[in-house]
């Protein structure tokens, strides 16, 4: 992989009349984990859903792995691409969610396959095989068989991690994948992403745990009004805000 | 009924297609079918060999694959069967749609963002959450069908109430033979009434850690239960409950 994961140039969403992102630019080179964080409604979410065209951008660019996300760019004119193609792009983007999403109706190791099975395809075999070992790695080898509603958020948070893993994604997008949990299960589905990061897997965290985000981002970048106010190396930026909204934002979540 | 069923469930996705065609030709079709007296459409397609002598299914300007006199082929069984399932389609398929967008948008969101088509998604995460909220109304559905064949005795199909109609015609006992009539509906009605019982027990799976025993059940650990009761221990009745 050459050149930046996700590269975003001014890019703006706006719903009926509320803007939401007025300009957003930034990268995300490679391996890089990049933490998004800020006041809510600053954008954060909206943006990491733009990343894999969960929402439609209205203006601006967006490349993912060096290609447009959602468009073709057909000279000077945008093209919307087919449905197929974007989802096509989208297996290769993994994605947690705040609130988990896992399908109720299928258990763990049954989420975990559905994709590779339905998009990719593979043997079930193969698929069971590799489903079995991410959920080992996360930690739920022996919760294989149990549906989600019999698991506690911090598992179903880790069996939503397997599944996004199953797809060999080369971007994880993170939605505030702790907000939901209760204060003891938080630093489970910590730990897990922390394996991630070591292992060199490119992510784009939207979180509230700045000691997550100090430890383990390489970049900090902070939100607020739907425009990247500055961003940084985060042990930098969380001792020296130049802005005054960065401050105003750290002295209350520190 | 299963035409009904089907229908519905294509009519239904169809609608919430973002293709305006598509979705269009959908909600014209449930305008129309949900707009105009069931009783209407079954003598329509009853009297259709009126419009349509001849009738040939095939290929546009090619070869037909099945043609025939209207007459022959609208019998009043098929005229019965396009009358009702047309009808139930429009019905079901506000029943589906309705059992969709029961369905957390979440759900969506992960299955579209594993990579999956919008007709993945629906098939295999969307339509079986739906389900549980689909069953109960389709079950009314079921029931309220079966009572509305009565309607076909008008295009002279000898279903239930017709071949009724026809016995007392003859030997002019009305009130004993529309009681058979309503104890034959009681019948099968309960049949159904069961059926869906089931059916929402086993859809019902994955929402608790256990399903509720059925009443089979319940009636088994009763007896047990009694079996089990040792007499004259004190406060025994009283902490039962």
């Amino acid at each position: 992989m050459s050149g930046p994961a996700v590269k975003a140039e001014d890019v703006h969403k706006r719903f009926g009349r509320l803007d939401v992102l007025n300009g957003i630019s930034l990268e995300v080179q490679p391996g890089q984990v990049v933490c998004l964080v800020g006041p809510s409604g600053s954008g954060k979410t909206t943006f990491l859903r733009c990343i894999n065209h969960l929402e439609r951008i209205d203006a601006g660019r967006l490349w993912v792995d060096g290609e447009l996300v959602g468009y073709r760019d057909d000279g000077d004119k945008l093209h919307e691409l087919r449905e197929s193609d974007v989802a096509r792009k989208r297996a290769q983007i993994g994605m947690v969610f705040q609130r988990f999403n896992l399908f109720p109706h299928m258990t763990a190791l049954g989420n975990v396959i559905e994709a590779p099975l339905r998009v990719k395809k593979q043997p079930r075999e193969q698929a069971v095989q590799r489903a079995t070992a991410l959920l080992e790695r996360v930690g739920l080898g022996d919760k294989l068989g149990a549906y989600p509603a019999q698991l506690s958020g911090g598992m179903q948070q880790r069996v939503a991690i397997a599944r996004a893993l199953a797809m060999d994604p080369k971007l994880i997008l993170f939605d505030e994948p702790t907000s939901a949990l209760d204060p003891e299960l938080v630093g489970e589905v910590l730990d897990t992403m922390r394996g991630l990061a070591a292992d060199g897997m490119t992510m784009v965290v939207v979180t509230h745990e700045m000691g997550f985000a100090r430890e383990v981002g390489d970049v900090l970048v902070f939100m607020d009004d739907g425009v990247v106010v500055e961003s940084g190396p985060p042990r930098e930026l969380i001792a020296n805000p130049r802005h005054e909204r960065t401050k105003a934002f750290l002295s209350k979540v520190l | 009924m299963l035409m009904g069923i089907a229908l519905g469930v294509g009519l239904a996705v169809m609608r919430l297609s973002p293709n305006p065609l598509v979705a269009g030709s959908s909600a014209l079709y449930i305008w129309f079918f949900r707009g105009t007296p069931v009783l209407v459409q079954l003598l329509f397609w009853n009297f259709i060999s009126a419009l349509y002598p001849e009738i040939s299914i095939g290929i546009p300007f090619g070869p037909d694959v099945i043609s025939g006199d209207a007459n022959e082929l609208i019998t009043p069984f098929a005229a019965a069967i396009l009358g009702l399932g047309l009808n139930q389609g429009a019905y079901q398929a506000e029943i589906v749609r309705a059992g969709v967008l029961s369905v957390d948008e979440g759900q969506t969101d992960a299955a579209q963002a594993l990579g999956m088509t919008r007709l993945q998604t629906m098939r295999r995460i969307v339509l079986p959450q739906a389900l549980r909220v689909i069953i109960p109304p389709t079950g009314n559905e079921v029931i309220s069908m079966l009572k509305t064949s009565a309607l076909v005795s008008v295009i002279a199909y000898p279903e239930l109430l017709y071949s009724a109609q026809l016995i007392y015609a003859v030997n002019f006992k009305q009130i004993p033979l529309l009681l058979v009539v309503c104890i034959w509906y009681l019948v099968v009605t309960t049949i159904l009434s069961i059926g869906q019982y089931y059916i929402e027990r086993r859809f019902g799976r994955s929402s608790a850690s256990a399903p509720p025993p059925t009443p089979m059940q319940r009636i088994r650990r009763g007896l047990a239960i009694r079996h089990a009761r040792i007499p004259d221990v004190p406060g025994a009745s009283g902490d039962r409950r």
